[in-house]
């Protein structure tokens, strides 16, 4: 099946079984790849009541059409599962060389089903299967482990890794693979944790077929021949995402103080020139990809080595928890990764709760004697290894801020930065109505991977709200089909390589001739479906989801570029009510029976509407 | 003429890897090729490249001479080979790879194709 190894990989670590399945055209044809198969999958496989962290969840892997070949950052894995963050679908995407070497070894999905008793790892090196004792590998952090394996097993070996926050199924625990990247969102660590998998070793020596070679290789050069003699790729390579933070600071997006504002005084400590200057050791990409944005980095002062830090890792660490010199915030990024903590998440939730140890809402007794004030990384440090460990007040938060908020109450409940009870990730909105929208209704909870939207309200105006549900629903089709590509974004977004190389790729590897539109259209599909799920699972699941904490529409930013901003209830319950019509949902924010069937969702509608009622709510236990 | 690889700059991306199996092979499986990429950064901090020097040990040691010199380069006559690997062994560079399809290892063969196409400029053909 050209562009496709052609298999799912079915690995039950309850019995120990293995078995491959191969893909069929149909399915190829209906879902793409990446994300679209991992929703599909978790819709037809995980029962509403299922146990996030239970044995019947499953953990899904997944690569694309364009991962592994001719064409530049083909190297994107989706991982998801039912969230133990929000109760819906999750999922979260890594990139490095896992999603290359899967297909290499003969696998476009690999579902881990079940539970193992002890602790394993998984290796699967081409037609080989194996389920390893990692009894010895347990306890260890995620970068640690993974180098463990390397040398074992040899540096051919792509590896993912859970730290202790997967194995304490933290609900923001990520899965890491080279060194610096993870699939950090949702809590799919957490989910690798319940099943005692320490690791997931890949190798494969296989050819993918390609449909035309000839064509691929025209098109593909000419995209590496565009990117290499850009002038935009030096900042890239230089800096990374380092570029990122003093611009997003200069327009009133940084998140600061646990989002009190979008603003701090001074980042020059933060910038991709200080990174380079103080904590840069070399340069790091994943698979075929000119940008090479990943940074190996060493904090002198503890010597650490790390990878890092990127954007949202400066934005929710040096930002949101007020540390703003950059070795502080490698350190605490290191701290992170060797745990196996999501940066977003952690700094979000560290951020919370040094706002509400300032406020003397939580005090010494609940920190066991740290002193969790802004600017304090070795309290971060501390407490994030505390969370990893569910010790203390790591225990209270390791469920999320939306959980702590309930335990601490006093207020809290305001400004617990999070939706779905997934943490807001780098962009402060107030300012912004189509990011804010963005991240509302973005179907993992409040990530901005789904529609980043931010230039848009900057091209269009702050305080117009005209067309930003419409631009929100565009990018939320859009962005998204590179998920299920197995490919990269930022190639088109920030380099600007045109969407229709993407249009003209699909057809030269996989021989089926979907234009741009058809290949949005299954993106729309997917979005039906992955709302379907959350509102199958999520008890009262729809509108109530989808709304900001109060602080972003009772409070005004208080100083900075954006100050005085904020989006009162009212227009964001319009930009809801415009965005669910042009959706085709109804005003309870579900898909309508005409929705579904128009996107071919014909089981999915019978779920929902099988009886003439809307059943979403009685389905679920 | 030969392949030099300057490691300091390479940034892992195995671009020249995947070039150099669909040039030379015609197909899109970057195991299959003359140059490979290696992370070193616990021990020196960033990727090794191995490519062949065109140093001539491997065709000192073939058993059956299927390593040839041609204007500087060495190649391996695939039909000659027997596999015995003592070329992959005798390597400085451990520039000869192995592939579970093939008998014969493959080597470098100063196309320069990785060359044209490496983003960091971490290649050149001296």
């Amino acid at each position: 099946m050209n562009g496709y190894a052609g298999y799912i990989l079915r690995i039950n670590l309850t019995s120990g079984e293995s078995k491959k399945e191969a893909l069929s055209s149909e399915f190829v044809k209906k879902y793409i790849g990446g994300r679209g198969f991992a929703a599909t999958i978790l819709y037809d496989e995980v029962m509403p009541g299922t146990d996030p962290l239970g044995p019947d969840n499953k953990l899904i892997m997944a690569s694309g059409p364009f991962a592994g070949v001719f064409l530049p950052a083909g190297a994107k894995t989706t991982f998801a599962a039912k969230s133990p963050a929000s109760g819906g679908y999750g999922d979260s995407n890594i990139g490095g060389h896992l999603a290359a070497e899967m297909k290499y070894a003969g696998y476009d999905v690999i579902i881990f089903e079940g539970a193992a008793e002890k602790p394993v790892y998984v290796l699967i090196d081409d037609d080989r299967v194996e389920i390893r004792d990692a009894a010895d590998l347990w306890g260890q952090g995620a970068i640690a482990v993974e180098q463990t394996l390397k040398k074992r097993l040899g540096d051919e070996f792509q590896i993912a890794t859970i730290g202790p926050a997967g194995e304490n199924l933290v609900y923001y625990a990520c899965i890491s693979h080279d060194i610096g990247r993870q699939a950090g969102r949702t809590g799919v660590g957490a989910v690798m944790g319940s099943k005692k998998i320490k690791a997931i070793a890949v190798r494969g020596t296989k050819t993918i077929p390609v449909a035309d070679l000839v064509e691929l290789t025209k098109i593909g050069t000419e995209m590496f021949a565009t990117l290499n003699n850009s002038p935009e790729l030096k900042v890239w390579q230089d800096y990374g995402l380092g570029s990122v933070p003093p611009w997003a600071n200069s327009i009133g997006a940084l998140p600061y103080r646990n989002f009190s504002s979008g603003h701090m005084e001074d980042i020059s400590g933060l910038s991709g020139e200080a990174m380079r200057a103080r904590i840069t050791v070399s340069d790091k990409g994943c698979f075929a990809c000119p940008m090479c944005t990943g940074k190996f980095s060493h904090d002198k002062k503890r010597n650490v080595f790390f990878e890092g830090p990127e954007y949202e890792t400066t934005a929710l660490i040096g930002g949101n928890c007020d540390i703003p010199n950059i070795e502080d915030v490698g350190y605490a990024n290191y701290v992170c990764d060797e745990m196996g903590l999501d940066t977003i998440s952690a700094g979000n939730a560290i951020g919370f709760a040094m706002e509400c140890y300032e406020k003397g809402i939580i005090t010494d007794k609940d920190t066991g004697g740290v002193q969790l004030k802004f600017g304090n990384v070795e309290a971060f440090a501390r407490v994030a290894e505390m969370i990893a460990r569910r010790e203390g007040i790591g225990a209270i938060l390791a469920n999320g801020v939306r959980y702590a908020a309930g335990v601490w109450k006093q207020g809290s409940e305001r400004f617990a930065i999070q939706i779905k009870g997934v943490e807001w990730s780098g962009y402060e909105s107030r300012s912004a109505p189509a990011n804010m929208l963005a991240y509302m209704t973005c179907d993992v909870g409040a990530h901005h991977n789904r529609a980043w939207a931010i230039t848009y309200d900057i091209q269009k105006g702050r305080e117009v709200f005209e067309g930003k549900a419409e631009r929100v629903i565009e990018l939320q089709h859009i962005r998204p089909v590179f998920d299920m590509l197995g490919t990269c974004r930022l190639q088109w977004v920030e380099m600007g390589l045109d969407l229709s190389y993407y249009a003209r790729l699909f057809p030269a590897v996989t021989g089926i001739p979907y234009t741009w539109e058809d290949l949005l259209h299954v993106s729309e599909r997917v979005w039906n479906l992955t709302r379907a799920f959350s509102a199958r699972h999520i008890p009262g699941f729809g509108r109530a989801f989808d709304y900001p904490p109060p602080r972003f529409y009772e409070e005004k930013v208080p100083s900075g570029p954006t100050a005085g901003s904020v989006i009162p209830k009212e227009k964001l319950d319009a930009m809801l009510d415009e965005y669910y019509q042009r959706r085709g949902w109804g005003a309870d924010g579900l898909p309508t029976k005409e929705t579904l069937l128009r996107l071919d969702l014909p089981e999915v509608a019978k779920d929902f509407y099988g009886s003439g009622l809307h059943e979403a709510a009685i389905t679920r236990e | 003429m030969r392949v030099v690889a300057e490691n300091k700059r390479c940034s892992g991306c195995k671009l020249c890897q995947l070039t150099c199996a669909v040039k030379r092979f015609g197909e899109n499986n970057p195991k299959k090729t003359g140059i490979k990429v290696w992370s070193e950064h616990f021990t020196t901090g960033f990727y090794r490249v191995d490519v062949c020097t065109q140093c001539g040990v491997c065709a000192s040691v073939c058993p059956v001479g299927a390593i040839q010199e041609k204007d500087g380069v060495y190649h391996i006559d695939e039909d000659a080979c027997i596999g015995c690997l003592a070329c992959v062994e005798a390597c400085l560079e451990k520039a000869l790879f192995t592939h579970p399809e093939k008998t014969a290892p493959i080597k470098c063969i100063a196309c320069g194709e990785c060359v044209a196409l490496c983003p960091r400029k971490a290649l050149t053909l001296a």
